[in-house]
């Protein structure tokens, strides 16, 4: 259960400002796509783009299509909840609900959506939805317990569970180590490892090496200045992009001569 | 190296402390300023408050100019407003130990009397006040439908009042991000909490004899005056509170493919409950002791009456009110005042108890944080 | 266009959305529909005092003959209110932000609320009983010694229920919505500002006139703005402390009647004519209190803005 994107000359204007410009990129089913690259130059607002949540923020808007194995995001019809449901996302900092326990926290796409299901289905989908994450050994014995009680990095790992409890076909993570320490980092890469036997994930990275442990594929994104829009430079395997890139920018960005 | 190091000076004071005053100053002056305000008001004839204002002036007087002589003006400047700050500190809290001991002393002997709780004052008269105050009678009548009254009428303003203001700040924070309408709102809002209460109560009024007929006064009217100074105070407290529930949150319930409605209700009013429901108790608070609307809206009425929406109802405030200004003996006050001051004090009971839930409530229902 | 697997509508009621934010818009206009109905139908009671013969209004000289004596004495009340009450507040405000222990401020901060917290109708009673019995010898002092000054013309008042002790009990009420709000700017002081003036060997006092003053003057503006529509618009402490009569410049004589209390007073008696007069009554406090509260937001607006630029 996991699907492909295909984005077609995607641009992303917020009100009048062009923020993001065209952009074209296939993204493979099942597999790690980081998108690197300076800050500012767009990532993070055309990650969002992939399951519509750039539209919580107030004149942002699109041009261009967006296909989820063929089937057009942006098309006549389509609701954005259900685009959501199926492309999840994971945020820069850990964010589960405070008002919930860790057990509420991870059927929360259920329950908010007023889903009925039986105890013993809720318990299993608990559990498979912790294992998925790496957390279920940690917290199995303190399900009750308000989810901000967990570490940051079990928090963000609770995150991920809640994402891929609703069973979504991709996951976006908008840099989801930034706010972690080491040790918790590496937790989380581990798991997105694993995460790509079954989902399509798509990670942003400030973190060039995290870029080359954890994906297969690399886009490299840059502007030209402040007030520019960002544009989309290069994609390629990652191990291309790191040691054989084709364009001058990658190259600089990669070996740290900018950014 | 030679051993050239001379022994550190003992002194007896640093150089960073010259000049100063020694700490027990104040304390000096203090004791100095008490007995020589005693010794003044003696002479004049003593009494504690005189006590206190002379000694309080000898205080800031002598420590100021001790301060002047010894440790120059920019100093003594410094101390001089010290003492005005922490002066007018006191002097504010005077009123509030005066009133809060004024309505003690004159309203227990009230509270106590048999039945005052528990009967109203129907077919109380004038001739029972005499007998109380001739033959020492024990004063009849109480406070029970007018307690009615002030529960009924602020409980059908909070009905009407929570759900139009809860709304409005969801309204606010959630949906009008920069529209005019909900600048106007804003604004206007504002504008509310400014109404004088009297004008929300005469409103109310306008607004019924318009409709209705003239002359119509129910606990309902009431209700409709206290709630047009209580929405403005629950919208502005639930806005604050929805505002500061991070965005992250709701980000996080709409990458899960939940709806904004069901994100509002069920994300985000949990995690504001606490201060919502803290707000909402506050004015509460704030519109029981209310009298001017009530006595412009439902009358006056004796006996009881638990129909909001028909006839005149009494309420804790304006029984205060009418029991001082048209005592129901008017050769005998002293009952009615009675009366009236153990009214106050079970007044100030209920507002106190609502101002202490409120805290009870942000502490108790706030989300849970600790590890 | 063809269904495709994001057409298809998922989760809790689509039409939630629309019946939710249509609710809360609904009440948002709510709240505008009251005020406008305030006004309106303040006005449409009003109607006839504004149009009727002169004779036919109370004092028998017309609306305007009526209404200007109490709009003076309102304006007197809230006057004395806020000359005591504004120095006091701005000391007391300073020494919970400034001056007290840092683990006690929020506690004093609390007792003043606590001023906030009882209602006004017990105010009224403690000035009445209290507060004009005991202060009724200092009027004598101040009519045999500074009697030449109009405002402390003898002979006092025996009971003490004169207009400056019904402007020393409003002072009392609107001392702690004075204080909240001045306390509020003063602890939005920079601390850098702070930090800077007392690291050139400032005192504590001449850092707050340096800095702490300076930055809250607008604030404290708005707040006595504030303080003096509630003043304006208080009912209980004047209709139950002053012994009201004509206008009178003396403040330690009875005498004066603000709009507020000849309402109170008033109307539940009234009917006909004399309704009308009173609303209309009500509409000109109205007038004069949102003109007071209008100006005060418009500062505390322009100062938002000036604050959020540093």
């Amino acid at each position: 259960m996991s699907k492909r994107i295909d984005v077609k000359d995607l641009n992303v204007y917020y009100s009048k400002f062009l923020a993001v410009e065209d952009v074209s990129i296939n993204i493979e089913a099942k597999s790690v796509t980081a998108f690197i690259g300076p800050s500012g130059c767009g990532k993070s607002t055309f990650l969002r783009t992939l399951n519509r949540m750039h539209e919580v923020i107030p004149g942002a808007r699109v041009e261009g299509e967006v296909l989820l194995d063929g089937d057009n995001l942006y098309g006549a019809g389509v609701d954005p909840v259900t685009v959501r449901s199926q492309i999840g996302m994971v945020f820069q900092r850990p964010n589960p609900f405070p008002t919930m326990s860790i057990r509420d926290n991870v059927l929360a796409g259920v329950k908010l959506n007023n889903q009925k299901m039986s105890k013993g289905e809720a318990d299993a989908l608990v559990e498979r939805s912790l294992r998925g994450a790496n957390l279920w050994n940690e917290v199995k014995d303190r399900l009750q317990k308000p989810g901000s009680g967990l570490s940051g990095g079990q928090q963000q790992r609770l995150c991920i569970a809640r994402a891929i409890a609703v069973e979504p076909q991709v996951i976006l993570m908008d840099e989801p180590c930034s706010a972690l320490d080491p040790i918790s980092t590496l937790a989380i890469e581990d798991l997105i490892n694993d995460l790509k036997d079954q989902y399509t994930v798509v990670i942003v990275t400030h973190n060039m090496q995290q870029a080359a442990r954890v994906s297969d594929r690399t886009a490299f994104f840059n502007i030209a200045g402040t007030g520019k829009p960002g544009k989309l430079i290069e994609v390629g395997d990652t191990h291309t992009i790191f040691s054989n890139p084709t364009q001058k920018a990658t190259e600089d960005y990669v070996s740290g001569r900018f950014g | 190296m030679t051993a050239t190091m001379t022994p550190t000076p003992v002194r007896k004071r640093s150089s960073l402390t010259k000049g100063q005053l020694p700490k027990a100053a104040p304390y000096i002056v203090l004791a100095l300023a008490m007995v020589i305000g005693a010794a003044i008001l003696a002479v004049v004839g003593f009494n504690p408050f005189g006590w206190g204002i002379v000694t309080a002036i000898l205080f800031a007087a002598g420590l100021v100019g001790w301060s002047a002589v010894v440790e120059g003006r920019r100093k003594a400047q410094d101390k001089l407003a010290t003492c005005l700050v922490s002066g007018a500190f006191i002097v504010a809290l005077l009123p509030l130990v005066s009133v809060i001991w004024t309505v003690l002393v004159n309203g227990i002997p009230g509270l106590i009397a048999p039945g005052f709780m528990s009967s109203s004052m129907n077919g109380v008269t004038g001739v029972f006040d005499n007998k109380a105050v001739e033959e020492g009678a024990p004063v009849v009548g109480g406070i029970y439908h007018a307690l009615l009254g002030t529960l009924e009428i602020t409980l059908l303003a909070t009905v009407i009042s929570v759900p139009v203001g809860l709304l409005t700040a969801i309204y606010l924070v959630e949906y009008g991000a920069d529209r005019s309408l909900a600048r106007a709102i804003t604004f206007f809002v504002d504008v509310m909490t400014g109404i004088p209460s009297i004008v929300a109560g005469l409103f109310a009024a306008a607004f019924f004899f318009a409709i209705v007929g003239p002359g119509t006064k129910t606990g309902a009217v009431a209700a409709v005056a206290l709630s047009v100074l209580m929405i403005p105070v629950v919208v502005r407290s639930s806005e604050e509170m929805l505002k500061i529930v991070p965005n992250e949150l709701r980000e996080a319930a709409y990458a899960l493919g939940v709806r904004k409605w069901r994100t509002i209700l069920k994300v985000v009013i949990p995690t504001a409950i606490s201060g919502i429901a803290s707000g909402v108790t506050l004015a509460i608070a704030r519109v029981i002791g209310e009298t001017a609307p009530i006595l412009v809206t439902a009358g006056f009425a004796t006996a009881i009456n638990a129909n909001v929406f028909s006839g005149w109802m009494a309420s804790l405030p304006t029984f205060i009110y009418t029991q001082i200004l048209n005592p129901t003996s008017p050769s005998n006050p002293d009952p009615s005042s009675q009366r009236a001051w153990g009214a106050a004090l079970v007044l100030i009971i209920l507002v106190m108890l609502l101002n202490l839930g409120a805290r009870l409530i942000a502490r108790v229902f706030a989300p849970k944080a600790g590890r | 266009m063809t269904t495709t697997s994001l057409t298809r509508s998922r989760g809790a009621g689509p039409a939630g959305d629309k019946v939710f934010s249509g609710a809360t818009l609904a009440a948002g206009c709510l709240i505008l529909a009251v005020l406008f109905g305030v006004a309106l139908f303040l006005v449409i009671q009003a109607i006839p005092a504004l149009v009727a013969p002169g004779a036919e209004i109370q004092g028998g000289a017309g609306f305007f003959a009526y209404i200007w004596p109490i709009v003076i004495g309102t304006l007197i009340a809230a006057l004395i209110a806020l000359v005591i009450a504004t120095p006091i507040s701005i000391g007391v405000a300073l020494f919970i932000s400034h001056f007290a222990p840092r683990r006690l401020a929020s506690g004093l901060g609390y007792v003043i609320d606590l001023l906030a917290a009882i209602p006004s109708v017990v105010y009224g009673a403690w000035g009445a009983a209290f507060l004009a019995k005991e202060i009724s010898p200092a009027y004598n002092w101040l009519a045999s010694n500074m009697g030449w000054l109009p405002i402390f013309q003898g002979p006092a008042s025996a009971t003490g229920k004169t207009i400056l002790t019904a402007g020393i009990v409003l002072a009392v009420m609107v001392l702690p919505i004075i204080t909240s709000l001045t306390r509020e700017i003063f602890l939005q002081t920079p601390k850098l500002h702070e930090e800077a003036a007392l690291a050139l060997g400032a005192t504590r006092w001449e850092m707050i006139k340096m800095t702490v003053l300076p930055f809250g003057r607008p604030g404290i503006i708005s707040a006595v703005m504030l303080g003096l529509g509630r003043a304006l618009g208080e009912t209980m402490a004047v209709a139950l402390v002053l012994s009201s009569g004509a206008l009178t410049a003396s403040l330690i004589q009875s005498g004066n009647q603000t709009i507020a209390a000849e309402i109170a007073l008033n109307f539940p008696e009234a009917s006909g004519l004399k309704v009308s007069t009173l609303i209309a009554a009500g509409l000109v406090l109205f007038l004069i209190t949102l003109a007071v509260n209008i100006v005060a937001r418009w500062i505390i607006s322009r100062h938002k803005e000036f604050s959020g630029a540093n």
